[in-house]
């Protein structure tokens, strides 16, 4: 390296070192919280790992044992509604604003509101839920927890949906409409099939995001201790046992909480994962 | 002569009556597509609405939920530092302090850090480096609140509790003004353990909003700047920034939005106390962890109307801080021009 003799120049140097310095122990810092939090979760979760997880229901207080088959099967109904509900009306709601999106007002609007309740706190949403459709049926049910993370995974939809069919070319537009085809054979079937990878990333990342959410189940789907597959009644969870379980004093209990906490998250990692490798949207020519 | 000029050919005299067939039949299939497009226009916009009708439904029911507790106790109820379900009065002041404290304290730790990770991941990194981290950074945020819950409580603090609490007590806790602040037994939950999980927590979206502006600089300003000989950081600091102003503070707004409406994770690490927290220290509520402790339990009308107005208070806030970000991220990116 040439060396520098002006004293100016080596401050602004040794300035531009401490601050690259700092920047790479900022990224150091944060993968090491991700891998704190993951060598947690293995640490803890790993002896809960076996058979019997899957096998067994959710044990009663002070009973030994215990799996959380009940809240598995429940999470996975409720995640299924829920992404068969938002999945269709997110889509069509993505086509309508990428396509009429820039020409009218209505739109722009959507797509502002949209963001925002990206974001939006996911315990509010369980508390409208709770006041539009609990609170006058009168019980929890599997259907409120349901249209909770439905309401939660729609804005996800539609904004990966809208972003992926903007980012088709104009000219294989305009091509498919110069062979006269109407408006709508060429948003379906020209458009959204060129960004299928993309559409179903958004998809996966709505079921990732519902996944794990446990604030607006509180208090639509509420908790079951037993097996149950009526989802007009309150339904077993993944994210609500472990809620419950983790701050109690059983011994067997918080083991079979960090277990969940252990599928939840790997699942939602993998999910992760799968959207950005498997599923990874090429910008279509 | 004239008997050798052929006479028009027999198909170009049948052609017009064709003509007027497959005109008509253009003109049907035309008329039919022309339906079929308003219908996918009609219907299309009819879901793309559901999102609107959604948002004022939960403002509308918000209000009406909490119309009980704001007609007894008035608008004092948000300054009101009182939280007592036994003789049922209740007011919003300890629930918001401890919002706004662990929330600020998260942006405060989250805004440098996530500035180092964007300025790594944009100038820094090697690129085939670029896409593993980005995806590291990426899945900090897919880890779902109530697993930074969990490793908050049994991990982090018990850590903070032994380690770090003791140390800030003996360096900070002497000092004249900000000694306040770091007094308190050192239990390692509280206020400070829940704005530092908060931080852990909208650290990556910070940084995937700072990255994305940083990646908007034109490379042209860039390479001017090193032409001229300014250091990396130099560019970043007086190029990239400044260029990004807009976008940077959307993003920060953005991590506010999120902080300001997280549950699990909070609820876990901040103690759970209906006092108003006195130093760092010290355990508190924020709204949403009240609402997550409670609300299956009130009883009364008055409790539940109560939390109610809570719910409302924050979904107003958290309302008014996105919609800012937006505004600003929107700013930003008209300035790139069209694409």
């Amino acid at each position: 390296m040439i060396q520098v003799k002006n004293p100016v120049y080596r401050r602004r140097l040794l300035v531009h070192r401490i601050g690259m310095a700092l920047s790479v122990s900022a990224m150091a810092l944060g993968v090491f919280a991700l891998l704190w939090i993951l060598a947690t979760l293995l640490i803890n979760g790993f002896s809960a790992l076996s058979a019997n997880l899957f096998l067994a229901d959710t044990p009663a207080p002070s009973t030994d044992g215990g799996g959380l088959r009940n809240a598995i099967v429940g999470s996975l109904m409720m995640v299924g509604l829920s992404t068969a509900v938002s999945t269709p009306i997110g889509i069509l709601a993505g086509i309508y604003l990428a396509e009429y999106g820039e020409e009218n007002k209505v739109a722009q609007l959507t797509r502002f509101v949209t963001d925002i309740m990206l974001s939006a706190p996911s315990i509010v949403i369980g508390l409208f839920v709770y006041a539009m459709y609990v609170a006058n049926v009168k019980h929890f049910s599997g259907f409120a927890g349901s249209l909770a993370l439905s309401l939660i995974a729609i804005p996800v939809v539609v904004r990966t949906t809208d972003n992926m069919l903007k980012l088709v070319p104009n000219s294989l537009l305009e091509a498919a409409y110069a062979l006269g085809a109407p408006r709508w054979k060429v948003s379906m079937m020209v458009r959204l099939r060129a960004v299928k990878a993309g559409v179903i990333t958004g998809v996966l990342l709505a079921v990732a995001r519902v996944s794990g959410e446990t604030a607006p189940l509180l208090f639509t789907a509420l908790n079951n201790q037993f097996f149950s597959t009526d989802m007009n009644q309150p339904l077993s969870n993944l994210p609500v046992v472990i809620y419950l379980y983790a701050m109690s004093p059983y011994d067997n209990w918080r083991e079979l909480a960090w277990g969940g906490a252990l599928l939840v998250t790997f699942s939602v990692l993998a999910l992760n994962i799968l959207s950005r490798t498997v599923f990874a949207q090429k910008a279509p020519k | 002569m004239s008997a050798e000029i052929t006479s028009p050919t027999p198909i170009q005299l049948a052609e017009p009556a064709t003509a007027s067939a497959s005109v008509a039949a253009m003109q049907s299939v035309v008329r039919r597509q022309r339906i079929q497009d308003w219908f996918f226009h009609k219907i299309t916009m009819v879901f793309a609405l559901t999102v609107l009708f959604v948002l004022v439904g939960i403002i509308i029911s918000l209000i009406n939920g909490a119309m009980p507790a704001l007609s007894e106790f008035g608008p004092g109820f948000i300054t009101t530092v009182e939280w007592d379900p036994v003789n049922d009065k209740y007011g919003a002041a300890i629930a918001i302090v401890g919002t706004l404290a662990s929330a600020g304290i998260a942006l405060l730790i989250a805004f440098p850090v996530s500035f180092g990770i964007a300025l790594f991941l944009t100038e820094v990194c090697p690129v085939w480096l670029r896409r593993p981290l980005g995806t590291a950074v990426e899945l900090l945020a897919g880890v779902p609140s109530i697993i930074y819950g969990m490793w908050g409580m049994f991990v982090f603090a018990p850590m903070f509790s032994e380690f770090v609490q003791p140390l800030l007590k003996t360096t900070f806790g002497s000092l004249p003004l900000i000694g306040a602040l770091f007094k308190g037994p050192t239990m390692g939950i509280g206020i400070l353990t829940a704005g530092l999980i908060l931080a852990v927590m909208i650290i990556p979206f910070i940084a995937s909003v700072m990255r994305d502006v940083f990646e908007i600089v034109p490379a042209v300003l860039k390479e001017s700047a090193y032409g001229l000989g300014c250091t990396r950081w130099e560019v970043v600091r007086k190029i990239v920034l400044p260029y990004t102003k807009t976008g940077v503070v959307g993003g920060v707004m953005l991590g506010l939005g999120r902080a300001l409406g997280e549950t699990m994770a909070v609820t876990f690490v901040i103690g759970n106390a209906n006092k108003l927290p006195t130093s760092l220290f010290s355990p508190g509520n924020s709204i949403a962890s009240t609402l997550a402790n409670e609300f299956a339990e009130a009883s009364t009308k008055l409790h539940v109307s109560s939390l109610f107005a809570l719910g409302l208070i924050l979904f107003v806030i958290t309302l008014i801080v996105l919609s800012a970000a937006k505004l600003m991220l929107m700013g930003l990116s008209r300035k790139e021009g069209v694409k």
